[in-house]
């Protein structure tokens, strides 16, 4: 279980420090899948990478199986067992697909590993010897830093808006993945999407936005409020503009 | 007889592990310490010049030459001349190499000159690594001087690494690409200390159809100094590609300065160089598959100059 206890992030800006997320608080099971929506700029990425160590606390407690992990490093959190899939993955120049999966598993490729890029609709014979550069679309760059994750074991899963840059025909063989996923094993996953397909996998939507969770629950609770949201927050934003 | 410290060098400048297969000729300190030659492949010792002839048949396929140098004294200064005749048809791989292992306080240098003669149809991979090692304050200096000819149809690939440990090193590499001849050039250096490195790669596209490509990965640390001249020159219709990529850490400096030169119309030739530091997110991505920093940034490093 990932338990957030009253979690707050503070970045630095052109403007000095801006609050990205005040006063989380949240309790997230095995074997549970979670899809976090909300407007962008609402926080859903920075909480995301606030769990994965890659953003500092600047207050409250992350736990993991009951450990507090809020002052351990991202090495330390990856080893622990907490995986991030980057929405805007890094492209590395002379790292092959195959050493991206060797180190993402922790040890030698095998087999396995490779039917990993199957389930991101890649060709293994075509894509494991290549390097993540530019010679890559988005799309495909994507796909493997999905498949970073599915090689390894792990308690909790977090993919960053995975659907963004894939073509419908992936598109269709990942949620197949993420179902299998979420049947299979106990990790905890977490999706980061506006995609109501995606978001139709949850067993529990979190709506963020404004730094704060608004709405957490079963999608035919939240749907509604996230759409009656959206729709309050563009005509409030709009009669502002007008004045 | 080759002692301990020989066989490192030589496994880390030629990947050799023990005797090579097919022909070879091994020089150290100077002198020439073992030969090999094969029916296809004939090495002469040159009679007004230090270094060696190195022959290959017209038609000769599959086989290799591996012939490194080995410096293991210091205050030695050793200059070579080399010159390498693949006939027609043929197709083989050369592996050259240079490793200076200085234990004491002067320097020690080698200065290799390779000319290259790549006839009709013959197709060349070349490989030549350098490396330098020893406790000693002496410097390990190497300055390579490289011309190569690729005739009508013919095919080079070459392949010039610095590994580690050389304390300064000017490379000059010159070609001219004939006919419908193509000629891809990747060099890969790392330097770290105080080291300082220069190269110089020009390219002439003279023939009809001649290509070439000229990749630079290097990786400069410490206060390390680095200066890239790849140029490239169009003299017909054909097809030129350089790219310097470099990776910039600590006090280092690098300069990077690749020149396209069109002297025909039908000439198309592009250039891109780039230096920057590691990007943070790299080693962020690296970390979050369970990498410590310093494991994120030598993964990155030694993909990027593989």
């Amino acid at each position: 279980m990932l338990e957030i206890k009253n979690l707050s992030v503070s970045l630095e800006g052109k403007n000095g420090t801006v609050e990205i997320l005040r006063n989380i608080n949240l309790k997230l099971e095995d074997h549970k899948l979670y899809v976090f929506t909300g407007p962008n700029g609402g926080g859903k990425s920075t909480l995301a990478k606030a769990i994965m160590g890659i953003y500092e606390t600047t207050a409250g407690e992350i736990l993991l199986n009951g450990q507090n992990i809020t002052s351990l490093s991202i090495t330390e959190r990856a080893l622990a067992g907490i995986g991030y899939a980057f929405q805007q993955p890094p492209r590395f120049k002379g790292l092959t697909v195959g050493k991206m999966l060797e180190i993402a598993a922790g040890k030698n490729r095998t087999c396995e590993d490779c039917n990993f890029l199957y389930k991101v609709g890649l060709c293994p014979q075509d894509y494991i010897g290549r390097e993540i550069d530019s010679s890559l679309s988005g799309g495909e760059v994507k796909r493997i830093e999905i498949a970073t994750l599915l090689t390894r074991d792990l308690k909790v899963a977090i993919y960053d808006e995975p659907e963004a840059g894939i073509d419908l025909w992936s598109f269709s063989r990942l949620i197949e993945t993420f179902n299998n996923l979420h049947e299979q094993y106990d990790t905890t996953i977490i999706l980061i999407s506006h995609q109501e397909r995606i978001i139709n996998l949850a067993d529990e939507i979190i709506l963020v936005a404004d730094g704060s969770i608004k709405q957490m629950g079963i999608k035919d609770e939240v749907w509604p409020l996230i759409m009656q949201d959206a729709t309050c927050t563009c005509r409030n934003n709009c009669d502002e503009r007008v004045g | 007889m080759l002692n301990d410290i020989d066989k490192h060098i030589l496994e880390m400048v030629a990947d050799m592990h023990g005797t090579p297969k097919g022909a070879y000729n091994i020089r150290k300190n100077g002198v020439g310490v073992d030969r090999n030659v094969s029916p296809n492949i004939e090495i002469r010792t040159k009679i007004d010049k230090p270094g060696i002839d190195i022959f290959v048949k017209p038609g000769t396929k599959g086989e290799s030459v591996h012939i490194p140098v080995i410096l293991t004294t210091d205050g030695l200064h050793d200059l070579v001349y080399n010159t390498f005749d693949i006939g027609a048809g043929a197709d083989v791989t050369i592996i050259a190499g240079c490793g200076i292992h200085n234990p004491g306080d002067k320097n020690s240098q080698h200065d290799g000159v390779h000319n290259f003669i790549i006839r009709k149809g013959a197709r060349m991979r070349y490989v030549e690594k350098h490396y330098g090692e020893g406790k000693g304050s002496g410097k390990k200096i190497l300055n390579p001087r490289t011309i190569v000819e690729v005739e009508e149809d013919g095919y080079a690939e070459m392949e010039l690494v610095q590994i580690s440990g050389v304390d300064n090193t000017l490379r000059e590499t010159e070609a001219r690409v004939h006919d419908n001849a193509h000629l891809y050039v990747t060099e890969r250096m790392l330097t770290d200390g105080d080291q300082f490195a220069e190269s110089r790669i020009t390219v002439e596209l003279a023939g009809l159809d001649a290509s070439t490509q000229i990749i630079s990965r290097s990786v400069a640390r410490d206060n390390s100094q680095q200066i890239f001249y790849p140029r490239v020159i169009g003299l017909n219709r054909c097809r030129g590609y350089v790219q310097c990529d470099a990776i910039i850490m600590q006090e280092a400096k690098i300069r990077s300065i690749p020149e396209i030169s069109a002297q025909h119309a039908d000439s198309q030739l592009v250039h891109e160089a780039a230096i920057g530091k590691i990007a943070g997110e790299q080693l962020i991505k690296l970390m979050t598959l369970g990498l410590s920093e310093k494991e994120a940034e030598d993964t990155i490093l030694e993909g990027f100059l593989k």
